[in-house]
């Protein structure tokens, strides 16, 4: 039998191999490794399932495994809690496919001009929503980008003390914890049981001295907006602690961004901004600035600038590499890897292709949804809206402990209609046992809400 | 015209392209979004609901572009950008530039994963849960380890990762605060020093020995009852197999250290020689590297977390699971866990590129990525050892496994030419290079990786390229100069980078700084 042709690896043929290996001046590969002691050596094959050497057997395979999947398409969505089903534009995909950005990698200036200016562009047009002169590649996620903001801030404060409120996001809290630890102490802050936002009070009790940030996650993980985000950003620096802003981007058409209420450090993640929620694996973090040295100087992230050439051209390339662990691997102030680029270019197509005016209304696409959910389910038997009096944005708080129902149980039975419920928030607020965050996006219908209104309707009948 | 003729006359794209906001013209748009849903609430009724100190006064300033001006700006930005695709990529090495089957982009592209919402029941997400096990799977395998997390977003993250379990570890030994040192070698990844010192750890770095080994004399000085864990990098970025890393970790083991592998660089072991067999507790594999997803221009990627059962208790939650009774499921009990490393559960599409790409090989098919790696490894060494002007770092010690360091040391001592020339250089000729990252102990460094996916043909082009260059300097200085002429962009000013008053990292901070081009305000 012949030997096996591999696609993917051209020299993979016996005779090109006998030529290389001729000229090298050995008889064999295994000589290329004699070198790995015996005791070390695999001993036997790689026990591995028999391989799907043609692409049609290997796309069978995987489709089928994967078409085991109901998907956000097939159902009628209205999960959120972090991850948003919002619409990806065609352009977006276009771009981010392209396979001169797909498969470009770390690039130089010179060959991959094009990926400098794309990230430059992106970094440009975040800053732009956010209201910030300085913004980074994107980073893992929101989790870490919260993590290093909360960091550079305990850098830049000199002090080693966080303060976290109750109403951020469980699964952003737990990137947070474990990159905080152990340098920055994390102290939470209570949200006010009526309001749903941060309490004052508790967090007038624990900022202290040593407190170097107050995060503020707007809106919150109940969906409501901290409207005292200023009078918070006031109490922060009055005792010289920065405040951070965790902000989901996609609000910013309508909301203040964080600068105009006193935010030093914005943060947050991208998905919502034209990336496929891809099972969580749709998203990337942002971290904005001022452009001052003092802030500056504490991002581990890359930062493309904008520079003259020779020519009179743009060209592009790091900002401060020497801040970065790549360039100084034992006097970094954090590190630096392959993160999320391709995503960074992908939010940038969106952000051009929406625009202004495209952002706004899609601000005004959401709280319009949000208004007529709320209107839709107000007859539901069992269900309300009042545990929390402020204003939610794009998900909002549904109360269903008058209906002697749990969420897990309304959920089953939702699943049954075709219908993916909200978030059930007892699992990581004991205090809200039967109370589901319901999120919906431009992409919700009048017919998805009627049949959500309907299901629920029939369930808690 | 024989290929080095051709690749002279490589002219890169150039579109002389504007940032975006110079083609912006006002009242354009690409996309239109929805309106309102129904008629039963307004948009300007929700608006008015809302807190109204709380809403944008002024627009963002975004560009406002039509569709085709916007694709049209975006591909010339891509064309003027060349990747794996589009180019012998083999200059940037430590990273395993390889080619990306297409299939597995489709694979990872389908709608049956992209619009999976990542808090679906996990009943509704059978098929991603079970190939995520399955990797898991074929990794017991190729590491010989037992337990899989693919939560990490990239290698430096694995890095992370792996730190965070050393530190469970140790507070749950009831030894946090005495295991408060990580060892690690210089030639290990930047990562494998960044990291452990932002989990709070002192770094000591051991030396290469004169043959390019970690000095185990030093390593044996530095090990005590207050080291945590050594993370190695395997080969190290020398392209060097460390052949006496077994005894590493037994002099790590006996002292009850924690060993962590950093198998970034595996693309030349796979099949050969495995964690387990190096007697390491834990690794990390970068899966849009050996297992071939694309690098994405940095990222999405996935530094997949390997260990050992022991070690089960401490890593990230939640790890993928299979029972009979509740099928493929998200394992969140593990009370002594390192916490969450990545939002949600990592990067479904990229795990999906680099099971399709196992499993499009096999057993055979991988051991055969290693052995063509190698050789085209060696193959190119000979080749570049022949350039004048060129050497290799640690000399005595050849071959190598799947990269090597250069240096072109002779050739700036000759020429007053050094590697930042070179790299000006190559641009010119359709290919990248890359000059390595820190450490540059090896003077006027570049790092080859050629992987299994070039051709014999595309290794005698890109070292020719090489060869020409050195020529070059040797005999037309005032050509390496003008270097590049080809490519995109021409000479870039440096000095804008590393000065404040200088720097713009954002369109509006250049025009808050600069009037006309780059005339300061």
């Amino acid at each position: 039998m012949s030997k096996k042709v591999y696609p993917y690896i051209p020299n993979s043929e016996a005779s090109v191999q006998a030529e290389m290996l001729k000229f090298i001046g050995v008889d064999s590969i295994e000589e290329l490794i004699a070198d790995i002691p015996e005791d070390m050596r695999m001993k036997r094959a790689m026990k591995l399932p028999e391989p799907f050497c043609d692409e049609a057997g290997l796309a069978r395979h995987v489709g089928a495994m994967l078409g085991k999947n109901k998907t956000a398409r097939e159902l009628v969505c209205f999960l959120g809690a972090g991850c948003y089903n919002r619409y990806v534009p065609a352009v977006v995909d276009e771009v981010a496919g392209r396979s001169e950005f797909l498969t470009a990698y770390a690039g130089e200036p010179y060959e991959d001009h094009g990926r400098f200016q794309a990230m430059f562009e992106y970094q440009s047009m975040m800053a732009e929503l956010l209201d910030m002169d300085v913004c980074n590649v994107p980073s893992y996620d929101g989790g870490q980008a919260v993590g290093t903001a909360l960091r550079m801030a305990a850098r830049i404060a000199r002090r080693k003390k966080a303060l976290v409120p109750r109403n951020v996001n469980p699964d952003t809290l737990a990137v947070l914890r474990t990159y905080l630890q152990p340098d920055v102490e994390i102290t939470y802050v209570d949200y006010n049981s009526k309001t749903g936002r941060i309490c004052l009070d508790s967090l007038k009790e624990k900022l202290t001295e040593e407190v170097a940030a107050v995060l503020v996650m707007n809106p919150n993980f109940f969906g409501i907006i901290e409207e005292k985000a200023q009078e918070i950003a006031d109490m922060a620096h009055a005792k010289g602690a920065l405040m951070v802003a965790y902000v989901e981007p996609s609000t910013l058409g309508l909301l203040a961004p964080p600068s105009q209420y006193g935010a030093d450090i914005a943060c947050g993640d991208i998905q919502a901004l034209g990336l496929h929620m891809n099972y969580g694996g749709g998203v990337a973090g942002f971290i904005a600035t001022k452009d001052e040295p003092r802030f500056v100087d504490e991002y581990p992230s890359r930062l493309f600038g904008i520079a003259p050439t020779s020519e009179k051209e743009w060209g592009f390339g790091d900002v401060l590499w020497e801040r970065t662990s790549f360039a100084n691997r034992d006097g970094a102030k954090e590190f630096v890897g392959t993160h999320a680029a391709l995503w960074g270019i992908a939010a940038g197509v969106y952000l051009a292709a929406m625009g202004p005016q495209g952002m706004r209304e899609l601000g005004e696409a959401v709280v319009q949804r949000l208004g007529c959910l709320k209107k839709a389910l107000s007859g539901v038997k069992g269900l309300s809206f009042d545990r929390f009096s402020g204003t939610p944005f794009q998900e909002a708080v549904a109360d269903f402990s008058e209906s002697g129902r749990t969420v897990a149980e309304i959920n089953e039975k939702l699943l049954e209609r075709g219908i993916l419920g909200g978030y059930d928030l007892g699992k990581d607020f004991p205090e809200l046992e039967g109370c589901m965050l319901i999120a919906v996006t431009e992409q919700t219908s009048a017919d998805d809400i009627k049949a959500l209104a309907s299901a629920l309707d029939e369930i808690l009948a | 015209m024989n290929n080095l003729e051709r690749m002279k006359r490589f002219h890169q794209a150039k579109w002389n392209e504007p940032i975006i906001y110079e083609i912006s013209e006002p009242g354009a748009r690409a996309v239109l979004v929805p309106g309102p849903c129904c008629e039963c609430t307004s948009a300007e009724e929700a608006v008015a609901s809302l807190p109204s100190a709380m809403l944008r006064k002024e627009s963002p300033k975004l560009p406002e572009v039509a569709q085709l001006q916007l694709v049209r700006h975006y591909n010339h930005l891509s064309q003027e950008n060349i990747g794996v695709d589009g180019n012998i990529d083999i200059g940037q090495g430590t990273c395993t530039m390889k080619y990306n089957p297409k299939v597995n982009e489709r694979l990872a592209g389908d709608a049956k994963l992209s619009e999976m919402h990542p808090l679906q029941p996990e009943g509704t997400a059978q098929g991603i849960l079970e190939l995520f096990y399955r990797t898991g799977e074929l990794f017991k395998e190729i590491s010989g380890l037992d337990v899989f997390s693919m939560q990490p977003g990239g290698g430096s993250h694995g890095v992370l990762a792996l730190a965070s379990i050393v530190r469970a570890y140790w507070r749950d030994m009831g030894e946090e605060n005495k295991r408060d040192e990580i060892i690690t070698t210089l030639f290990s990844h930047p990562a494998d020093c960044a990291v452990p010192i932002v989990k709070g750890y002192k770094v000591t770095i051991i030396q290469p020995d004169a043959e390019g080994y970690p000095d185990i004399e030093a390593f044996k000085a530095a090990v005590s009852d207050h080291t945590a864990a050594i993370f190695f990098t395997n080969p190290e970025d020398t392209g060097i197999f460390n052949v006496r890393i077994k005894e590493f970790t037994r002099i790590a083991h006996e002292r009850g250290i924690l060993c962590c592998y950093d198998q970034a660089n595996a693309n030349g072991l796979l099949g050969v020689t495995r964690t387990v067999e190096a007697d390491f507790d834990m690794s990390f594999f970068n899966l849009h590297k050996t297992f071939g997803a694309p690098h994405g221009c940095g990222g999405p990627a996935t530094g997949m977390v390997a260990a050992k059962k022991e070690l089960r208790p401490y890593m990230p939650v939640p790890l993928v699971e299979h029972s009979p009774e509740k099928g493929y499921y998200l394992d969140f009990d593990l009370p002594k866990s390192c916490g969450k490393i990545k939002s949600f559960w990592g990067i479904a599409p990229v795990v999906v590129k680099a099971y399709s790409w196992i499993m499009s090989l096999g057993a055979e098919g991988l051991r055969e990525v290693s052995r063509v790696a190698v050789l085209n490894n060696n193959y190119c060494m000979k080749k570049i050892l022949a350039i004048r002007g060129a050497s290799i770092s640690f000399p005595n010690h050849r071959p190598r496994v799947e990269q090597a360091r250069y240096s072109w040391q002779k050739l700036k001592e000759d020429t007053g030419f050094g590697t930042a020339d070179v790299q000006r250089c190559v641009a010119d000729f359709g290919t990248h290079y890359w000059s390595s990252h820190e450490p540059w102990v090896i003077p006027e460094p570049f790092t080859i990786e050629p992987s299994e996916s070039y051709s014999k043909q595309d290794l005698d082009d890109y070292t020719a390229v090489l060869a020409e260059i050195a020529r070059m300097c040797y005999e037309e200085p005032e050509a390496v100069r003008r270097a590049p002429v080809n490519s995109t962009v021409h000479h870039i000013d440096h000095d804008y980078f590393d000065d404040p008053a200088k720097y713009a990292i954002t369109w509006r901070a250049y025009n808050k700084k600069y009037k006309g081009y780059f005339e300061p305000r």
